[in-house]
């Protein structure tokens, strides 16, 4: 009886707020008869995702796997680059100011260049996924292989560990929250980014991701339809996240570090 | 400030032991800071040795020195007659217990206490054997298992005593060990570390705030100047050993204790230096 009631009290309130919201909204647009086009009803919206489910899921599916693939080369690749980094003072000076600075730059405008480069597939769309997410784990990872406690580094000292054993021992699995913290940052990028890289390049007609779902229903101005393919997105990000977090606080625990 | 040494009257047995450290003229320079300028310091084996003095006058300077850890700027160091960086590998086994536990979290208790010969390239068998050992000379043997962060404070400190032990070092440095622990479980791990001490006569160096802890300890105090380091005073402490908690109680103790606080105050006192912390 107490974990229900304990429930209610943790679902109750934003339940409450989702459908008063819906309430007003559904209010305004009959009251200030707005045009459908420019903002439909919650039933629109809910009619047309029921109507285009399939359509619905198949593109957040394609959708999901581009940002998963881009996740994935990002995390590699930026584990290798920040490897390479922690390993090389050389090559931290000479690049990595220019790791930070990269991140500034607006996946929006590169994501016609992706597409020109490697044309109007999946391909391109993993790849401005894995370039959006990549410097999260860059720069996390690079600080974490670097940030070794320096008492910690003594003791490996003191017991006359190499070079190599200090790597394997002591820096690589102290740099695992880093990595952790990264790649959850990296997670949410990289749907954000598969989607921009949609809007641009789509797959054609017959197969669109929500990126290009969207392009498409804003431009035939079918806007509960559009509507229903940003829900879409949005559960997708959330399931990115969600997933995100349970691995990210299961390799915490297994790792015993309290978790920030 | 007296210069040089004060001996005291109490006499320790056991001072023809070979030298196992040897530092003479020693100066360390962190930039424009002199940490030390002429530390001059002799401990023979099977000594065990406590550093008092005021904050930051330079008593981690001298394990890190000792051990291998840091260069100096002048001065001649001999760990078993060698650099001791050099001595660490090849002549005497050195472990080193830090102020705070410095135990891997994604290790478990056993895992860590065994690091020192994962390091030295021992066998899994034997090092599993060894950690359990160690653990159990400490009390820990029932929390092989566990992880650093379901240990207390005084568990950790425990394991990470454990894992100096490990290895059977020669040279044991400690860096106030017990600082963080309440007053009852620091008595009770000084008492625990010196039957260790007894049962295997390595050579110990040991860093305090605590006077009474080192007197419980040692068989010689010495006692720093402030910045830059120098030995003003030095106590040979006769008590008779085996020692137990009851000893604290003893006017002897209490003298020594007293004598001891008396030459660090007599240290500390006129030019109190500008950037120095109170103790
Ligand atoms: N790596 C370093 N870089 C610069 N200065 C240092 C460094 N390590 C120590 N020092 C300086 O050298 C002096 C002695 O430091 P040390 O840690 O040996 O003091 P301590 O006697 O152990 O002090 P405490 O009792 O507070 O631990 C301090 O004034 C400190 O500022
Ligand atoms: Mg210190």
């Amino acid at each position: 009886m107490k974990t229900v009631a304990r429930y209610a009290a943790a679902v109750g309130p934003p339940i409450t707020f989702l459908v008063l919201t819906l309430i007003l909204w559904d209010a305004a647009v009959v009251l200030t008869g707005v045009e459908r086009y420019l903002m439909p009803r919650p039933a629109d919206v809910w009619q047309a995702a029921r109507e285009h489910a399939l359509t619905l899921l198949r593109a957040a599916v394609l959708t999901g796997s581009a940002a998963l693939c881009g996740l994935c080369a990002s995390i590699l690749l930026g584990t290798i680059v920040a490897f390479a980094f922690s390993q090389s003072r050389w090559l931290r000076r000479s690049m990595y100011p220019y790791a930070i600075f990269l991140q500034t730059v607006p996946i929006v405008g590169i994501a016609p260049l992706v597409i020109s480069w490697f044309g109007t597939g999946f391909a391109s769309i993993v790849v401005i996924a894995a370039v959006i997410s990549l410097f999260p784990v860059v720069t996390n990872v690079t600080t974490g292989l670097l940030a070794v406690d320096r008492t910690l580094a003594e003791l490996f000292a003191v017991y006359n560990a190499t070079r190599r054993q200090t790597l394997l021992k002591l820096r690589l699995p102290a740099a695992v929250p880093y990595l952790v913290a990264g790649a959850k940052t990296s997670c949410g990028l990289s749907v954000i980014g598969a989607i921009v890289g949609e809007m641009f390049a789509g797959y054609g007609a017959a197969m669109p991701g929500l990126g290009a779902l969207i392009a498409q229903t804003h431009g035939r101005l079918e806007t509960a339809y559009l509507f229903a393919a940003i829900l879409a997105s949005t559960l997708l990000g959330v399931l990115f996240f969600s997933v995100a977090s349970l691995a990210a606080g299961t390799i915490l625990a297994r790792w015993h570090v309290e978790t920030r | 400030m007296q210069p040089g040494t004060a001996a005291c009257a109490d006499r320790a047995e056991g001072t023809d032991a070979p030298l196992l450290v040897e530092a003479s003229g020693i100066q360390v320079q962190f930039g424009p800071l002199w940490a030390m300028r002429d530390l001059n310091l002799q401990i023979r084996r099977g000594e065990f040795v406590s550093l008092v003095g005021p904050s930051g006058c330079g008593k981690s300077t001298v394990l890190r020195l000792l051990a291998g850890l840091l260069p100096r700027t002048a001065g001649e160091i001999r760990v078993a007659g060698a650099e001791p960086s050099v001595a660490r590998r090849h002549q005497v086994r050195v472990s080193f217990v830090f102020q705070d536990a410095t135990l891997l979290p994604w290790r478990s208790v056993a895992a860590n206490v065994s690091l020192p010969l994962e390091l030295a390239g021992v066998s899994r068998e034997e090092r599993a054997c060894r950690a359990l050992e160690a653990l159990t000379r400490v009390g820990l043997a029932d929390f092989a298992r566990y992880y650093p962060q379901q240990l207390s404070g005084g568990m950790r400190m425990r394991a990470a005593l454990a894992r100096a032990l490990c290895n059977s070092p020669e040279l044991l440095l400690l860096d106030e060990p017990f600082a963080a622990l309440d007053d009852l479980t620091r008595r009770q791990l000084n008492e625990e570390l010196l039957a260790l001490w007894l049962r295997d006569r390595w050579t110990g160096v040991f860093v305090t705030h605590n006077i009474a802890e080192a007197v419980f300890l040692s068989t010689r105090v010495l006692v720093l100047t402030p910045r830059p380091a120098r030995v003003a005073a030095e106590f040979h402490i006769g008590l008779p050993l085996p020692r137990s908690d009851e000893l604290r109680g003893e006017p002897e103790f209490a003298r020594l204790v007293g004598a001891v606080s008396r030459a660090l105050r007599a240290c500390v006192q006129p030019p109190y230096g500008s950037d120095q912390r109170p103790t």
